[in-house]
């Protein structure tokens, strides 16, 4: 019937999908893209936000807080972050690896909780959007049955 | 000769220690199992960001990377990987002693060393071994996080981007099977393109939104997946290590006490044997 494309879903610590695909969805960097088989390469980063992956009447949803998304004419690949990322806890994770290495400890507060604040919210936004959509999903597959 | 009653408290305290000895043991075989369970949880990813760098590798890109540019090589860095915990047999010692020695090559090459050292082990060998230090990550127990190791490697990364490294290299322990582990090396940055002009066929990547900021979290992504992975198998030859001293030092220990319960026999029987050759010299004095 109609072509299906492999589709690897990993995390750092884990695999989380692996599987023949017809179609899915994805968060990219500038707005949600949809993938279909024998798309052009094609490789962006993602947002936090949700993976819809569709083959035949079944539809899975996966949460990402983030990663990279490859796309090859046969097979497509989402490196998840198994950690929220932004620029400047990385550059304070950096900061404090150099600092033990000195041993020059000054405790230097910045607004660094704010950030992570920040990112702890946005991804609890898109969380609950997403469980919003699962489980309108939910109800709508009870009502037919 | 030792009298009975030292020999015995010396018995009772080996036995204490081949108690502690056999319990580490056992606790290291367990955490063992559960590092290589996160080890073979790890390789999907390390898998699947090896195969969009190979890909990557074959297409042909307007925008060259920085990692993907090969520079005469006059400085390099290297992340070494070692334990937080001592009592794992040589695993660390024979790590930095390749280390040193690979070093020794570079130095007599004229090539500079940075390191970005994980584990305290690596971080106090560092102490007294010198060297230009940029980055030091330590206590990150049995369960290592990729958020640990973004400090560390950003450092390294940094200093590459910025030209104060050539390269960038990967110092750590390889989980052969339980009984072995070996240390290993290789290089992380560059990647090096592949020449693939004839074979198939001239194509390159849409990138969204720049393809300097996807390759820039991809390559990013790559560095701290290998690093991640060596952490986590690092640990399982760690554990594996520390099974394996620790099942020596118990061997030893019972060894030991076979061989003192021997003595304490011995100075026994030589005690009573004393007493009685006594007691008849005793009692041939007053009969005769």
């Amino acid at each position: 019937m109609s072509a299906t494309m492999q589709l690897d879903i990993v995390s750092a610590e884990g695999e989380i999908f692996s599987g023949k695909v017809d179609r899915f969805f994805a968060q990219a960097a500038n707005g949600e893209v949809g993938v279909l088989p024998h798309h052009t390469q094609f490789i962006t980063t993602l947002k936090p936000g949700e993976v819809r992956v569709m083959s035949g009447d079944e539809v899975s949803y996966f949460y990402v807080s983030g990663g990279v998304l490859e796309i090859q004419p046969d097979v497509a690949t989402v490196l998840a972050d198994s950690a929220l990322r932004a620029k400047d806890l990385d550059e304070a994770a950096a900061q404090e690896a150099m600092a033990r290495a000195q041993e020059a400890m000054d405790n230097a507060k910045t607004d660094l909780d704010v950030t992570r604040a920040q990112n702890a919210l946005a991804e609890a936004a898109a969380q609950i959007a997403m469980l919003g959509r699962l489980r309108d999903q939910l109800s709508k597959q009870g009502l037919m049955h | 000769m030792a009298s009975g009653k030292e020999i015995r408290g010396k018995i009772a305290s080996i036995k204490n220690t081949q108690k502690i000895t056999k319990a580490m043991e056992l606790v290291a075989a367990s955490k063992m199992r559960r590092a290589k369970q996160r080890m073979d949880a790890a390789r999907p990813y390390a898998d699947k960001i090896k195969r969009v760098i190979g890909h990557l590798t074959k297409a042909h890109p307007e925008y060259k990377h920085a990692f993907m540019t090969v520079r005469p090589v006059k400085r390099v860095g290297v992340v070494v990987i070692t334990s937080d915990r001592g009592l794992c047999g040589g695993l660390n010692a024979n790590l930095l002693r390749r280390l040193s020695g690979r070093v020794k090559e570079w130095q007599t090459a004229g090539t500079d060393v940075s390191y970005s050292v994980i584990g305290s082990k690596g971080a106090s060998f560092f102490k007294s071994f010198g060297g230009n230090l940029l980055a030091t990550k330590t206590g990150l127990g049995d369960k290592p996080h990729v958020t640990d190791l973004i400090g560390s490697v950003k450092v390294m990364l940094d200093a590459y981007e910025q030209g104060n490294i050539d390269e960038l290299w990967l110092m750590s322990n390889e989980f052969v099977n339980t009984m072995t582990q070996k240390p290993t090396m290789h290089r992380m940055l560059p990647i090096a393109q592949e020449d693939v002009s004839a074979s198939n066929g001239h194509w390159d990547y849409l990138y969204e939104p720049e393809a300097k900021d996807v390759l820039d979290a991809l390559l990013k992504r790559y560095v701290e997946s290998m690093v991640y992975t060596a952490t986590v198998e690092n640990v399982a030859c760690e554990m594996s290590a520390r099974m394996i001293a620790m099942k020596n030092a118990t061997d030893n220990a019972g060894k030991f006490i076979k061989e003192l319960q021997l003595a304490y026999n011995k100075a026994r029987q030589a005690a009573i044997t004393a007493e009685i050759s006594e007691i008849t010299a005793g009692a041939a004095a007053v009969s005769g």
